[in-house]
């Protein structure tokens, strides 16, 4: 029987919140935050495949130089469905609205989030966007790419662009009550004793995503609300024809989806910032660093969006100063990785599933950050823009960083979500076919954009075409990483041995609570008396100065 | 609907629940700040590129109705903060008298806005096919004031000559574009107001109906509080859309 | 947290200054300041702005955490626009020539 706070033991099978309740109506109108992480899990799971098959598609038509598969048309399409499934409806939502929901309340000691309610409604606005993106999917695509420039977006393009732009505005409300829920939460619900500085650093990488999409998301909210009504009433504010201009649609635009991708990349490092003391068995190095750089991130991020306009006409002195912004945002980011480094070095290393995540996001997320500095060089990007390059380096932050980050959470708290274990040996397996199929896929991408070949793109000169085989073959291989996890990970609902409440074990208060945890999170208000990742002075999980550390989850 | 004045189960204590409600309003009208935020970055810009044409659109704009709207909802701010005082000292029976002021001035503010709405629309000012700067002064009507009429008129033929110097043809062109810039703002940014203020009648209706119940007292008048935050910041999104929209260039006529 | 009551006697002299610095934008507005006329306007507008901040939303008795939060939404807003509106003030002055399409004719009604 697992040692649980204040609990008695039972002999029993013990209530959680999996079992409290049965039916559908207790899971579609359910306010538990927990379960509300699993309805978001099964979303955006889906929007994942949605996103997947466009990019299964896309690389198969990229490989011959004059396309595979589908009309030049259709390609624009592709591509453009792609980003909008992946960011809007993946990316974004994904680790706060799964991971984020599931573990704030229980990292800082609360029943529930500030607002259950809200957070239920959030589910729901996110699904009606995304019925009405799907339904523009389906009723003739989109072409403009997920930027949605104008005029082509307001004008010229003959796509299901309405209904895409209301769901994605509808859909930015989910992510803005989501940010309020936790912010409130996180100022608060904490529990007596958890101080701002003991709160896990997962918890300040969600204050500072949050932060992103308060500020953030009703900027893009209402310009594509413009853009959408000047779609549809013919006004003119993009149209340089009836005196508007273009390029505010994109100031407007980027002021929202530069911070947006640190809405996607926060919360990933959030859960590095986890798996890594955990697993090095040491307390994580520098912490008010790492807590701060978030925020700084957060902001600074704010400040950096005109380096995606250098080239399409702003004026030179703006471009000169969104360069210099854009080196000034590494820095709190290469804070973190030197961070994390500090931590691992004379750590006790052990090499579970997450940690193969958490260190490969490390690597790539360093290649994919360090390769968007040579973007944010004006010179450079006069070259490389709108090339393989950048579509490289923002996958290498999104998918090898982020989604990285994403799985290695999974697998991090998958035992505490379903109380069960994974088989060890396969997550392994698939974790580093992941890596391998990921750098087979987007490496070959920094090569191609440097020597020229232009991204949105549906043919290519011959000279490529070596290239673009090699990353579809890693394309192949990257879903394969990506299928076994859902294989084992539904098994182990089932076939799974149970998982006890530490498994690892971990210093959060997460891990206090049995595997799954009851409704309520915690039967007794806990009180923390201990500073976060304190590896040398935790009794209470059998880990005191001294004392053999107990062995990491095993292999099964 | 729960029971006001309740400790909701996950809560602690009713002042932590008081106090993520009040902070949840606080950090809901910061976005909407960024929201209405993207509007007047849009009108900014497109002011100071087309300034002839925003002038002429303002003075378009009924001047008396637009100063009496402003005055309708900072007497509507009073009423509000008189009801959220009414709830904090325990008036029950003077807090929904408050609020309810508070709704018809609302009210009062949504007529005078169709009416607005109404008198542009049979001006042909509403963007789009049938939108034409001149109608008005090329369609003179009974009810129309000749002294105003000859105002807008010289006010326009200046416009003209700004806008394309010699060249009448796509002077006209230019000024009607440049004023459907305007006057895509002007609804954009009044509808997009007139559509939160519509939301904070019913949140006030729900309020007033509650207090009607008595549910409201020095020790719970959150919702009365909440309410009030909202209705103020839409009070002074008013204040900002009445100095930007009807006051840009008065003196010239 | 404690409740502040603030007294009707000082909302009242509130909506007053209110209504007196609308009274004072219209006049203003009626008389030519040139380029200074848009800053008076705004002024005004901004100062009614703050006392409807302070006193009505009680942000003068709030805790500071809310305070944090008004000055953190003032300052995002002056980001937007004073960043976005930075690059079109650095760019070269352009006489627009209107180029209406043929197809947009109607609507700028040619």
């Amino acid at each position: 029987m697992s040692e649980t706070f204040a609990l008695p033991n039972h002999k029993t099978p013990h209530e959680d919140y999996l079992n409290a309740t049965y039916g559908i109506r207790s899971w579609l109108l359910t306010t538990d935050h927990k379960r509300i992480a699993l309805l978001y899990l099964a979303s955006v799971t889906f929007f994942f495949f949605v996103g997947g098959i466009f990019a299964t598609m896309i690389r198969i038509h990229l490989l011959t130089p004059s396309g595979a598969l589908v009309t030049p048309e259709t390609y624009n399409k592709l591509f453009t469905m792609h980003g909008v499934a992946m960011i809007f409806f993946f990316l974004i939502p994904s680790i706060p609205a799964v991971l984020g929901n599931f573990l704030i309340p229980l990292m800082i000691g609360a029943k529930d989030l500030a607002f259950p309610k809200i957070n239920l409604l959030s589910w729901y606005i996110y699904l009606i966007g995304g019925c009405f993106v799907l339904y523009s999917f389906g009723t003739g695509g989109l072409d403009t790419g997920w930027t949605f420039y104008t005029p082509l977006s307001s004008i010229y393009s003959n796509s299901a662009v309405t209904p895409a732009v209301i769901g994605i505005f509808i859909n930015g409300f989910s992510s803005i009550l989501t940010g309020l829920n936790f912010i409130v939460t996180i100022h608060t619900m904490r529990a007596p004793g958890m101080t701002w500085f003991r709160l896990p650093l997962f918890v300040w990488a969600h204050y500072a995503t949050s932060l992103v999409m308060i500020l953030g998301t009703p900027v893009v909210a209402i310009t594509l609300l413009l853009a959408g009504l000047e779609r549809m009433f013919h006004l003119g504010f993009f149209n340089p024809a009836l005196g508007g201009d273009p390029i505010l649609f994109q100031h407007l635009f980027w002021f929202y989806s530069h911070p947006a991708v640190y809405i996607m990349v926060l919360p990933s490092m959030g859960v590095v910032s986890e798996i890594i003391p955990t697993l090095a068995r040491k307390p994580i190095f520098g912490y008010s660093f790492i807590a701060g750089s978030s925020i700084a991130i957060a902001v600074i991020g704010f400040l950096v969006w005109a380096h995606h306009m250098f080239v399409t006409g702003e004026s030179t002195y703006a471009a000169l100063t969104f360069s210099f912004l854009s080196y000034l945002v590494a820095i709190p980011s290469a804070v973190k990785v030197f961070n994390w480094t500090a931590t691992l070095y004379k750590g006790s290393i052990s090499w579970d599933t997450p940690m193969i995540y958490a260190l490969g996001f490390i690597g790539l997320f360093l290649i994919g950050g360090l390769t968007g500095l040579f973007l944010a060089c004006l010179g450079l990007d006069i070259h490389i823009h709108d090339t393989y390059f950048v579509v490289a380096h923002f996958h290498y932050i999104m998918v090898g960083g982020a989604v990285m980050g994403y799985l290695g959470g999974l697998h991090f708290w998958w035992p505490k979500i379903t109380g069960k274990l994974y088989p060890e040996s396969l997550s392994r397996l698939a974790a580093v076919i992941l890596f391998i199929g990921f750098n087979l896929t987007f490496f070959p991408q920094f090569i191609l954009g440097y020597l020229g070949m232009p991204r949105r793109y549906h043919s290519y000169p011959p000279e490529f075409q070596v290239l673009n085989v090699m990353s579809t073959a890693g394309a192949s291989i990257l879903a394969l990483g990506y299928l076994l996890p859902m294989v084992y990970f539904v098994w182990s609902m089932r076939y799974g041995p149970a998982a006890g409440a530490n498994p690892w074990p971990a210093t959060g208060l997460e891990w206090k609570t049995p595997s799954p945890p009851p409704t309520e999170n915690f039967e007794v208000t806990p009180e923390v008396t201990w500073e976060p990742y304190d590896y040398s002075k935790r009794p209470d999980l059998g880990l005191v100065a001294g004392a053999p550390l107990a062995p990491a989850h095993g292999d099964d | 609907m729960h029971r006001t004045g309740e400790l909701y189960g996950h809560f602690e204590t009713l002042e932590q629940q008081k106090d993520s409600a009040t902070l949840g309003m606080w950090i809901f009208l910061v976005t909407e700040v960024l929201f209405f935020g993207g509007l007047f970055l849009t009108y900014s810009i497109n002011r100071h590129l087309y300034f002839t044409a925003f002038g002429v659109g303002g003075n378009m704009l009924d001047l008396r109705l637009g100063a009496t709207n402003t005055v309708v909802l900072i007497a509507s701010s009073f009423t509000m903060a008189m009801s959220v005082w009414s709830a904090q000292t325990s008036r029950k029976k003077l807090l929904p008298i408050f609020l309810i002021l508070t709704l018809v001035l609302g009210f009062v503010f949504l007529g005078i806005k169709y009416v607005e709405y109404k008198q542009k629309f049979d001006h042909h000012l509403v963007p789009g096919r049938s939108f034409d700067l001149t109608y008005r002064i090329n369609h003179a009507g009974p009810g129309d004031d000749p002294k105003e009429l000859a105002a807008e008129r010289a006010e326009i033929a200046d416009a003209l000559r700004t806008e394309a110097p010699g060249n009448p043809h796509e002077a006209l062109v230019a000024l009607n574009a440049h004023a459907q810039l305007y006057f895509s703002l002007y609804f954009g940014m009044t509808g997009l107001h007139a559509l939160h203020m519509i939301v904070g009648a019913g949140l006030l209706v729900w309020v007033i109906r509650e207090s009607f119940k008595g549910r409201f007292s020095a020790s719970y008048n959150t919702p009365i509080e909440i309410v009030g935050l909202y209705w103020h910041f839409v009070d002074i999104v008013w204040i900002y859309l009445f100095a930007l929209l009807y006051l840009i260039n008065r003196h010239a006529v | 947290m404690s409740e502040h009551v603030v007294s009707p006697k000082i909302y009242v002299v509130i909506l007053l200054a209110l209504l007196l610095g609308t009274y004072l934008t219209v006049s203003a507005a009626l008389r030519d300041f040139g380029p200074w006329n848009i800053v008076i306007a705004l002024a005004i507008a901004t100062t009614k702005a703050v006392l409807v901040v302070l006193y009505f939303m009680h942000a003068r008795y709030s805790p500071k955490r809310t305070q944090l939060v008004i000055v953190c939404a003032v300052f995002w807003l002056v980001l937007l626009l004073g960043l976005t509106l930075s690059d079109y003030a650095m760019r070269p002055p352009v006489r627009s020539q209107l180029i209406i399409s043929p197809a947009y004719a109607h609507f700028a009604r040619v």
